[in-house]
């Protein structure tokens, strides 16, 4: 099986021309016809050398993939299947919205948090993306050229894949890969604090932090990952971070009826993040099969951000988009598509 | 057993610094054994170091510049030493290097934290594989009087712990298999034993294992009544 340069680093592409006795400047000339011509053979990149392009035709391939199947929202939202190795399948949301068209890109094949309002958590945990995979949900989008904004808030958990996250970001931003500015492209985490400080450290992309409850033993029931890193150390460890001013810092707090939406829970909420420049996005829980969990009421949620406004933290209610193609927030899931007994693993 | 991994190094051959380690403390600690009690699952021993609770998480690694993984204790909190039951992930970044550790070879562990933990109150533990190991250290602390255990694993060297079990428990403790088959095994996951039994609703169910086996479990557990309150979950990877 030939080795894709789609998703190498400009670093890795200099020690691929070295392997190969080239001059350094090949790396950039590749990474040029990777990134920013989307060349999808080696006979394209005219000017590489003949032999050369022979060479990287036997060793390697492009390796970039093309979505297999999208689904169209009532409400303009798309949903593309996209294969990964293994033949697994991640799904991505374009969601566009006047000027603004934003995708929502998966890092993991499943997931491994098992958060219990989660689609992707039920099923369960097959495998990580490559950087290349990662970024071919961008590239071979039909509206590529239309997309303003980039969130990593997909199927999985970006900062449990932090190498090939970090890979895809590199080349996201850079001015030899897709140069994007980090101000549009947001990386969200339930919270893995290693994984969070070197991703702050090593990006300038936008954080958002899956927070759903103040309250320890409660996140612990809908997050487990609250038994290893608990909020309030997730906290301590963003308060510790430099954070940029023009960097954003989010919490995403998706509102349950009856669970997490009441004024104790929204006073808890700004005592834990009072200091902190952030801002807070309620979210409207997309029922799944055999869930206990219900969304809380429309006037709950507003009432709710009233009450967090009104202690001074920027607080906003997300649009709901694309539901009834089970692409909206939580729903994405390629568990169908999951091979049988051999993915369990007890 | 380990926990929510704790990523956060770039692989050096990409010509990229390696990030610094956590700040969480690390302390020195010199192994005491390390033996392979199943194919490609060791048992370490350590001199403990710190208090914990049973259930809780130690951070381990063998050099200092990378980041520690989270392993739940398997020994009981009067122990003089620290019990981690680990798989041996072919590949992977640490378990390897811990595999080929010796007594008196230097580690680097961490006090223990997390919140999984329990009371001597009446209740359930559901385990995978190597997930049997804060049930271990929780059983050796006293509080398996009330409890009905569930170990499911593949093949039948997975039931680690399995005599030890079988002389605390009883016909409290019942193995589900998966791949093989044997007397006094269930023959099947254990989600189908589960799926047979009463499961009353009033009890605390602690969960350890795989991400599949958690969200099964629990999605079975809260289909037959028991409500997601009673749940807590642990998942390695």
């Amino acid at each position: 099986m030939k080795e894709p340069l789609f998703g190498k680093t400009l670093g890795q592409l200099r020690a691929l021309a070295q392997e190969l006795n080239e001059p350094a400047f090949v790396a950039t000339q590749l990474a040029r016809w990777l990134y920013k011509q989307g060349a999808s053979d080696f006979d394209a990149m005219h000017n590489l050398p003949k032999r050369l392009r022979q060479i990287l035709g036997e060793r390697f391939e492009i390796g970039r993939r093309e979505p297999e199947r999208v689904s169209l929202s009532s409400d303009g939202t798309k949903k593309y299947l996209y294969p990964t190795a293994h033949a697994r399948f991640v799904e991505t949301a374009f969601i566009p919205e006047g000027e603004r068209a934003t995708l929502c890109l998966s890092t993991q094949v499943g997931c491994k948090m098992g958060c219990l309002f989660c689609m992707t958590g039920k099923q369960g945990f097959q495998g990580q993306l490559t950087s290349g995979e990662i970024l071919s949900q961008y590239r071979s989008l039909p509206e590529f050229e239309r997309i303003t904004n980039i969130v990593y808030m997909g199927m999985g958990e970006p900062l449990d894949n932090l190498d090939a996250v970090l890979s895809s970001l590199e080349i996201l931003t850079a001015d030899w890969g897709f140069a994007l500015s980090p101000r549009r492209i947001t990386v969200s985490t339930v919270g893995i604090i290693p994984a969070m400080r070197s991703f702050l450290e090593r990006t300038e992309c936008h954080l958002a932090v899956s927070l759903h409850s103040p309250f320890d033993e409660e996140r612990r029931r809908l997050m487990p990952v609250q038994n290893v890193y608990p909020l309030a150390e997730v906290l301590a460890a963003l308060r510790m971070s430099p954070i940029a001013r023009r960097r954003r810092i989010s919490f995403e707090y998706i509102m349950f009826d009856d669970l997490n939406d009441s004024p104790r829970h929204a006073k808890e909420l700004v005592r834990i993040l009072s200091g902190l420049r952030c801002r807070v996005n309620l979210i409207r829980f997309h029922p799944i099969p055999g869930t206990p969990l219900q969304s809380s009421p429309d006037t709950t949620i507003v009432r709710f951000e009233q009450q967090l406004k009104g202690s001074g933290i920027m607080t906003t209610i997300r649009a709901s988009r694309g539901q009834d193609i089970m692409a909206a927030c939580g729903l994405l899931s390629t568990r169908a598509l999951v091979g049988a007994s051999n993915e369990v693993d007890y | 057993m380990k926990k929510p991994a704790a990523p956060g190094t770039t692989a050096a051959q990409d010509g990229v610094e390696r990030v610094a380690a956590t700040s969480l403390p690390l302390f020195e600690a010199r192994v005491t054994e390390n033996i392979e009690v199943a194919p490609g699952v060791c048992l370490l021993k350590y001199p403990r170091t710190h208090d914990f609770v049973p259930g809780q998480v130690v951070g381990i690694a063998v050099d200092r510049r990378i980041v520690p993984r989270y392993y739940s204790i398997a020994s009981g909190k009067d122990e003089p030493f620290i019990d981690i039951l680990y798989d041996v992930l072919p590949g992977g970044e640490l378990t390897p290097l811990l595999s080929k550790l010796r007594s008196g070879d230097l580690l680097f562990v961490s006090p223990a934290s997390g919140g999984f933990v329990d009371t001597v109150d009446p209740g359930w533990w559901i385990a995978t594989g190597t997930g049997i190991a804060p049930f271990v250290s929780m059983a050796k602390s006293g509080l398996a009087g009330a409890k009905r255990l569930v170990h499911g694993s593949r093949t039948l060297a997975g039931f680690h712990f399995r005599k030890y079990f079988t002389n605390l428990l009883a016909d409290r403790y019942t193995c589900c298999s998966s791949q093989e088959e044997a007397q006094g095994v269930f023959a099947g996951r254990l989600t189908e034993w589960l799926s047979r039994q009463s499961l009353p609703a009033d009890q605390r169910y602690l969960l350890c294992g795989s991400a599949g086996m958690v969200v099964d479990v629990r999605d079975l557990l809260i289909g037959k009544g028991v409500p997601f309150k009673q749940v807590l979950s642990e998942i390695y990877f």
